[in-house]
């Protein structure tokens, strides 16, 4: 090979590189190991995490994934292809594409989805650059303070550098005030608004009013969802929303200690042109087969360069499929029954705490699913200690001096009376 | 050979004007609908929007490029071609015939800035 | 591969499941009031397990990954995936873990956090990496608002522009608008290299930074970057460095060393984690010494970017090892020499001499036209590849060529890999001479032909329903 390329070594190869800038020396870097040390290693660090029943959400939820999913996704023409350009030779990721986009659009109600993008939080702030490139001159967008704190953080990192302003509709009650978003609205200048259909209170929030209140004001309405509580409560488009947005990590995803887990974003079609990401469309081939491709491209980074509409390039394609073929095993029966096992574990839980005498209740009467809060009587610290030596990842802390519980499909009745019986010991 | 229509005036960026008393017709000429290939998409700035002589207005698109329209001169948005909307394909069909917006303009003395049929011929080397 | 014509909502069957769930123990919790509820539920596909699988598994088929053939995607490091760091994301302890569990409940994953920063610094010379970013698009905005914030944190509010070459990658101008910073566009000279004579006029105290690949995308090594450091610095810029074309450089050249400030690397591509047809990538960020500072306050990602990536990532460098990391970089450039030495008969090779881990050709040296009859174009030589079994090149990418036809090998192909694609380009330029319809109308062999773009395009049909 050196000889047909006309070089007498490998070090040649570099020539053109100014020898000050080739590196002298070795490389600060642990010896090679094989295969076997490396799995010996990684096991021993797996040793290193704590393995605990989860009974704790705010963003990331602890749902069963059915034995299908990684058997399928972990298949090598899925999961070692690249993105789909050549479509001649992915019609498998790009027909799996789109048969998500369909399913986000069933969930939500809404005319188009998108490819995906990496999280729920960055849809977020994806969906208020949105907004404000639709609106053309207005720079505001209102975020309620409902929203899950992380969700919050990112949509404010974006808003600092894109040169968005933020204001923040209160929720004293455990839901977004219709009032303040009217008075948020009233101060004018507002192209978006973005308020969770499940807040960070595990509270299912009524929107009545919210969709006629931002349209009157010539903004969009972004509804922040779960995807996995869209079978049972109101979707985005029956609330309204011009745009719809949430992390699908809730359909089977596994925890991973925050990702990769899958952002998802689907619009009314008036505003498509605008979406960021990768969209597949079906066409035909020229023998006239059905056919799938990347399509209205001319959105994107590599044609429109800094006037894209978002610089998203790579997205979580793998995610995708494991959410499609998440959706295809529950089918719509079964994502009610996930819903209501969760809930039901989730409402007992409830009740069993507020027995023990150790919690107030924070929003009595407020609807909820699988996720709620609670107020400790007393400080909460020495509590979460003792679930966690039994081996329980419970009432976590939250900003507000609550405590936060979740129950998924997951937790069965004995781990909540087990929880509960710690709870009441003290 | 791409057409080209006497009496109309032409920017250095491949729209064309038509003028109507104050209101400027625009739309893009036959040579830009030939580089662009089969347009896909015809992005409309809306009614009442005010466009700048020398700023994009909108854009066209295909399946592997966009390309801006440029406002060859000032003024209001009075109409837009909906009809583009649809289809977009009628302006590679007729370019000449498929106007995109007309402007009510705000300086017509920037019509003196474009080129004449004999001039724009010139430009693209035909 | 074979053509599979369904789509999973074509196999339902009403009162279908592949789902089971354990038995209900609870009380039924109370309804949502009724203006909470769903009116219609959502119309998802009802289909047993077996369905399930096999229709997954027919889609599989029409699908060619780098397990299935030489992937020679410029700019896109489609390395073999090895099979050890799938299991290593799968192990339970990791997978798991609750972003929001504090540090005493995930002490592996902040070691792999921990030691796999540590090793990435090693390698390109940055201080500290954060690895929140979820691709290199994300990086790429990641570290332009670390660029940014240190520039405010100086109180210098007047840099509001960067620089890109035209020459570079579509993120990095759409980066930075989304960053909010201007973008100004450097010129090129023929060879890809930056002109830095036209940089010079652009460079005051207005400028941020400069955003650059090096090896650039033509795959040649900007040969004046010392020049160009010292150039941005003068003016209070930073460098910035975009690792997409990271490969060349394992074991050999350190960024840090070249004078860049912030980085991101392309942990799907340089680091062989699988590219799942479109991500989960990885795209952590690394800073030089000055730029720590500007880090923790900066949250891009909902938790702590994508784990399960980074051990796939690290795995793989366990595995190399301070032994092998220089094999990388040098054999992942003998190959691209090779090919393009190979090659240069049929194809135009615009420059000559030694490139890096890719190379760019400008198309057919004989495209087979004449009289009136088209010749083949660099599209239809990448799918007429199809047919022979290989993915195509990036083609017209970078732009600078009207034909651009981009190869990158990397260093996990064997020769016999290597001659055979060679072997089948060879092939390809000597239809082209004799009959060129036959790769204007390739691909002839694959599951579908070539479809009709414009029509999607014109005609948007996005889900299944719209049909």
């Amino acid at each position: 090979m050196l000889v047909r390329i006309g070089v007498k070594k490998l070090d040649d190869l570099y020539s053109d590189v100014p020898k000050e800038f080739l590196h002298k020396g070795a490389y600060a870097l642990p010896d090679a190991l094989s295969e076997q040390e490396v799995r010996t290693y990684f096991e021993a660090l797996d040793r290193l995490n704590a393995r605990m029943k989860v009974f704790v959400g705010a963003g990331a939820y602890d749902h069963y994934t059915p034995a299908v999913i990684p058997y399928i996704t972990q298949r090598s023409e899925f999961l070692t292809a690249y993105t789909p350009y050549q479509c001649e030779i992915s019609q498998g990721t790009l027909r799996y594409i789109f048969e998500y986009q369909s399913m986000i659009c069933e969930l939500t109600g809404m005319d188009v989805s998108n490819a995906s993008l990496y999280d729920g939080p960055t849809a977020a702030a994806e969906a208020m650059k949105m907004a404000v490139a639709c609106a053309k001159k207005r720079t505001r967008v209102l975020l309620s303070r409902s929203l899950l704190p992380h969700i919050l953080k990112v949509v404010e990192t974006y808003a600092k550098f894109h040169g968005v302003e933020l204001g923040y509709i209160p929720a004293p009650e455990g839901q977004t005030s219709l009032d303040g978003l009217q008075a948020g609205l009233a101060t004018g200048d507002v192209a978006g608004v973005i308020v969770p259909e499940i807040n960070r209170y595990g509270i299912v929030e009524d929107h009545s009013g919210f969709a006629d209140a931002v349209h009157a004001a010539k903004a969009l309405l972004i509804e922040y969802c779960d995807p996995s509580a869209l079978a049972v409560i109101k979707s985005p488009s029956e609330w309204g929303a011009d745009i719809a947005v949430g992390d699908a990590q809730s359909l089977g995803l596994p925890l991973c200690y925050g990702g990769p887990y899958i952002g998802f974003m689907a619009v009314k079609k008036e505003y498509m042109r605008k979406m960021p990401g990768r969209i597949v469309g079906q066409t035909v081939d020229q023998e006239g087969r059905r056919a799938f491709v990347l399509t209205l491209q001319a959105r994107e980074q590599h044609i429109k360069r800094e006037k894209a509409t978002s610089n998203i390039c790579s997205n979580e394609s793998l995610m995708a499929l494991w959410v499609t073929i998440y959706l295809s095993l529950t089918g719509p029966e079964g994502l009610r029954e996930v819903n209501r096992l969760s809930s039901d574990g989730a409402h007992y839980l409830y009740a069993e705490l507020l027995k023990t005498g150790r919690f107030e209740e924070v929003f009595p009467g407020k609807p909820f699913l699988k996720e709620f809060v609670l107020k400790p009587k007393e400080f909460p610290g020495f509590m979460q200690q003792r679930l966690e030596k039994a081996g329980l990842f419970a009432a976590l802390d939250t900003e507000e001096g609550y405590v936060s519980f979740c129950v998924t499909e997951k937790r069965t009745k004995e781990e909540i009376d087990q929880l509960v019986h710690i709870v009441k010991e003290g | 050979m791409s057409k080209i229509i006497e009496g109309l005036k032409y920017s250095e960026s491949h729209e064309w004007v038509k003028v109507e008393g104050s209101v400027a017709v625009i739309g893009v000429s036959d040579f830009a609908q030939k580089e662009m290939g089969d347009i896909t998409y015809v992005d409309l700035p809306d009614v009442d929007d005010e466009v700048t002589a020398g700023e994009e207005f909108g854009a066209l698109e295909s399946v592997k490029a966009s390309s801006d329209l440029i406002a060859p001169v000032s003024g209001t948005v009075v109409a837009v071609n909906g009809d583009l909307e649809d289809a977009p394909e009628k302006v590679n069909e007729d370019a000449f015939g498929s106007w995109i917006i007309k402007v009510e303009m705000s300086d017509p003395s920037e019509l003196d800035n474009l080129l004449d049929a004999a001039a724009y011929r010139a430009l693209i080397g035909e | 591969m074979q053509y599979y014509d369904k789509l999973i909502f074509e196999l339902s069957k009403k009162g279908r499941t592949g789902y089971s769930l354990p038995v209900n123990k609870f009380p039924p919790a109370p309804e949502l009031p009724v203006e909470l509820r769903r009116e219609t539920p959502p119309d998802l596909p009802e289909v047993s397990e077996p369905d399930v699988v096999r229709h997954y598994t027919n889609l599989s088929q029409m699908n060619f990954g780098v397990d299935t053939g030489f992937y020679p995607l410029g700019s896109c490091t489609m390395k073999y995936n090895p099979k050890i760091n799938e299991e290593i994301a799968a192990l339970p302890g990791f997978n798991g873990l609750h972003p929001l569990m504090h540090a005493g409940l995930v002490k592996g994953a902040l070691k792999v956090y921990q030691e796999l920063g540590r090793a990435l610094s090693a390698i390109t010379g940055m201080e500290a990496f954060t690895f929140d970013p979820c691709a290199g698009a994300h990086g790429e905005l990641t570290g332009l608002m670390i660029m940014r914030q240190y520039h405010l944190n100086r109180g210098d509010t007047a840099r509001t522009k960067v620089i890109v070459p035209d020459s570079a990658h579509g993120t990095n101008p759409a980066s930075a608008a989304v960053c909010g910073l201007e973008v100004v566009e450097v010129k090129s000279l023929a060879d890809g290299r930056i002109d830095v004579e036209a940089l010079k006029p652009l460079l005051d105290e207005t400028v941020a930074g400069i955003m650059m690949t090096n090896p650039n995308t033509l795959g040649l090594f900007e040969t004046r970057i010392k020049e160009i450091a010292k150039l941005v610095h003068g003016v209070g810029g930073l460098l910035y460095y975009d690792g997409a074309n990271m490969n060349p450089l394992m074991g050999m050249v350190r960024p840090g060393d070249m004078g860049f400030d912030i980085m991101h690397l392309n942990l799907h591509k340089t680091f062989s984690t699988p590219h799942g047809g479109g991500g989960p990538g990885a795209g952590p960020v690394g800073v030089a010494k000055q730029l720590v500072d500007c880090l923790p306050d900066l949250r891009v990602s909902g938790f702590h970017g994508n784990f399960g990536i980074l051990l796939r990532a690290y795995a793989y460098l366990l595995m190399l090892g301070r032994q092998n990391l220089k094999e990388v970089g040098q054999y992942s450039v003998l190959s691209a020499n090779y090919i393009k030495e190979s090659l240069k008969d049929v194809y135009k090779l615009p420059i000559e001499g030694v490139c890096k881990h890719e190379f760019v050709f400008d198309g057919l040296i004989d495209d087979g036209g004449h009289d009136g009859v088209p010749g083949a174009t660099t599209l239809d030589v990448a799918k007429r590849l199809l047919d022979y079994g290989f993915h195509a090149p990036t083609i017209y990418f970078p732009l600078l060529f009207h034909q651009a036809l981009m190869i990158e090998p990397t260093e996990t192909e064997s020769k016999e890999t290597l001659d055979a694609f060679i072997d089948v380009m060879h092939q390809i330029a000597a239809e082209a001479a004799e009959d060129p319809s036959i790769l204007r109308e390739a691909p002839h062999r694959t599951p579908i032909r070539r479809p009709d773009e414009t029509a999607a395009a014109r005609n948007p049909v996005l889900k299944f329903k719209d049909a």
